[in-house]
């Protein structure tokens, strides 16, 4: 499985560390439900068989949080982009 | 026709030619309604099915397999079999299931090979050795038995290791000698076999593609043989756990990870033991066949795909050579990967579900073959008495909404680090 670090170029992915689900949003604290939703967020994740939206740090390389598009079922990478990119939008 | 399995029966048959053998259970097809469904036709399904029948009386019960029995992480384990677990829900619930285990061939009246041949975790530091004090204590003060062994006794027991490494010198280890393997296929067959026996249905390459429902309550399955009506259904899936419940728009506490593990060419008898390395991750046994039987780490990242890379397949090699040099000439023979439901704390869960009339038996990470025998029975008594066994009464699916978790490894919700 080799991944396309925007920076870097292409590398295998024992470069990289992995976080997993990428749609993860820290609740806010204050909000009334919050600790159902930390407990949503922290332990409830999504877990598809087929494409997943999840993170990757570029250890080995550029330091960069990756955001990755994988198909689980078939490890095929279908996107990459600076994780930091997509959270100013 | 010969049914039972024992020496005057392999006698007579030997005079007939071996021609009187039969299948070992009944291939089913699917009835229009049943008590209880189990969905996944491995060893935990199976063993649930034949512990229903058996300890609970429940008749109408059928297994839905996708594949064939067994195809899944049934068949693609390591085959180890322990109880040496430090903490307490784990501790009294392995011993229960390793002590089913030494009764489990003449229980199913089935060889499934359980060979109590050992286990030792190697300790390369003090502090390792104090923590496997701990752990070894935990166990005795459970009844279980464990003992803290010195460089002399693995020098005897292991003299193939490598004594002079600097950078993990091996100091004793944790011995429980009541451990060892068992052959996997033999246990998917053997509990097919006689819960096949007591009128369970097993029914392959029937795979749920949904689930009838009426507002909060399942009352059966839809599959590719059509519809299957149930009082209950228990999911006893693995790695599949979470693409049934999304079926149903449930979520759970679980990631699908994939594990690879390996075999090498067949070896004259050199591992008497199982023996495990406690500076890398890395596990490995010798088969009757002579082959070693080996495994590591995760790949690390969500996985249906029944296989994984090579990176993983290096590592885990390494770490072998760091503990066994003289391995270096020996040719890995295959590999393969199983799909992994790993929980969030790296403990399983038994339980009811929000949804009325569906149980779930899953978040086995990869420890589940040695489970098998007590996670059937627990899942049996809960299907069948709807309340939880004692020994499984912690493995709840809210424990994650409590706080009360179960981490062995205390490495917190990191699926891939348990």
């Amino acid at each position: 499985m080799r991944i396309q670090c925007p920076f870097c170029g292409e590398r295998g992915f024992d470069e990289f560390l992995y976080l997993g689900d990428g749609g993860f949003v820290r609740p806010d604290a204050t909000e009334p439900q919050a600790q159902a939703r930390f407990v949503e967020a922290v332990y409830f994740r999504d877990n598809p068989a087929g494409p997943h939206v999840e993170l990757w740090y570029h250890e080995s390389g550029c330091h960069s949080w990756l955001r990755v598009i994988r198909d689980t079922r078939t490890h095929e990478i279908l996107a990459v982009a600076f994780a930091h990119e997509l959270s100013h939008r | 026709m010969t049914t039972k399995y024992s020496f005057i029966n392999l006698a007579l048959e030997a005079f007939r030619g071996h021609r009187g053998w039969k299948p070992v259970w009944r291939d089913a097809i699917p009835k229009a309604a049943y008590d209880i469904i189990i969905v996944g036709g491995g060893a935990h399904g199976l063993a649930t099915a034949y512990y229903l029948a058996k300890i609970y009386g429940v008749t109408r019960i059928a297994v839905l397999e996708k594949g064939w029995i067994g195809s899944g992480n049934a068949g693609r384990n390591t085959t180890i079999i322990r109880s040496n677990y430090l903490l307490p829900p784990n501790t009294p619930f392995y011993e229960f299931s390793l002590k089913l285990w030494e009764g489990l061939e003449r229980e199913l009246n089935y060889n499934t090979m359980v060979s109590q041949r050992g286990i030792v975790y190697l300790c390369h530091s003090d502090a390792q050795r104090d923590a496997y004090a701990r752990r070894g204590n935990a166990m005795r003060l459970h009844g279980i038995d464990a003992e803290l062994v010195d460089i002399d006794w693995i020098r005897r027991k292991l003299p193939f290791l490598d004594f002079e490494n600097a950078r993990f010198p091996i100091q004793g280890g944790l011995w429980q000698g009541r451990a060892g393997t068992a052959r996997h296929d033999a246990v998917v067959w053997g509990y097919a076999r006689a819960a096949s026996s007591l009128g369970v249905d097993i029914i392959q390459n029937c795979e749920v593609t949904g689930f009838i429902r009426h507002g909060e309550q399942v009352l059966g399955v839809e599959t590719s043989q059509g519809e299957i009506r149930a009082g209950k259904v228990g999911l006893a899936a693995a790695g599949s756990t979470s693409t049934l419940s999304a079926m149903l728009g449930l979520r759970l506490p679980i990631e699908s990870h994939v594990l690879q593990a390996f075999v090498s060419e067949a070896l004259k008898p050199l591992i008497p033991c199982v023996l495990i390395f406690g500076a890398g991750h890395f596990y490995v046994s010798q088969s009757d066949k002579g082959g070693l039987v080996f495994g590591g780490d995760l790949d690390g990242y969500n996985s249906y795909a029944q296989r994984g890379n090579l990176p993983t397949v290096e590592d885990v090699c390494e770490s072998g050579l760091a503990i066994i040099p003289s391995l270096g000439r020996v040719r890995l023979l295959r590999s393969w990967g199983g799909v992994m439901d790993m929980s969030m704390d790296g403990s399983p869960i038994i339980d009811r579900t929000p949804l009325g009339g569906l149980y779930l038996n899953a978040g086995w990470c990869y420890g589940g073959f040695k489970a098998t025998p007590a996670s059937g029975l627990c899942f049996a008594h809960l299907l069948a008495r709807d309340e939880p066994h004692e020994l499984a009464s912690d493995y709840r699916l809210d424990r994650f909404a409590t706080g009360h978790l179960i981490d062995e490894r205390g490495v917190g919700a990191q699926p891939n680090l348990h």
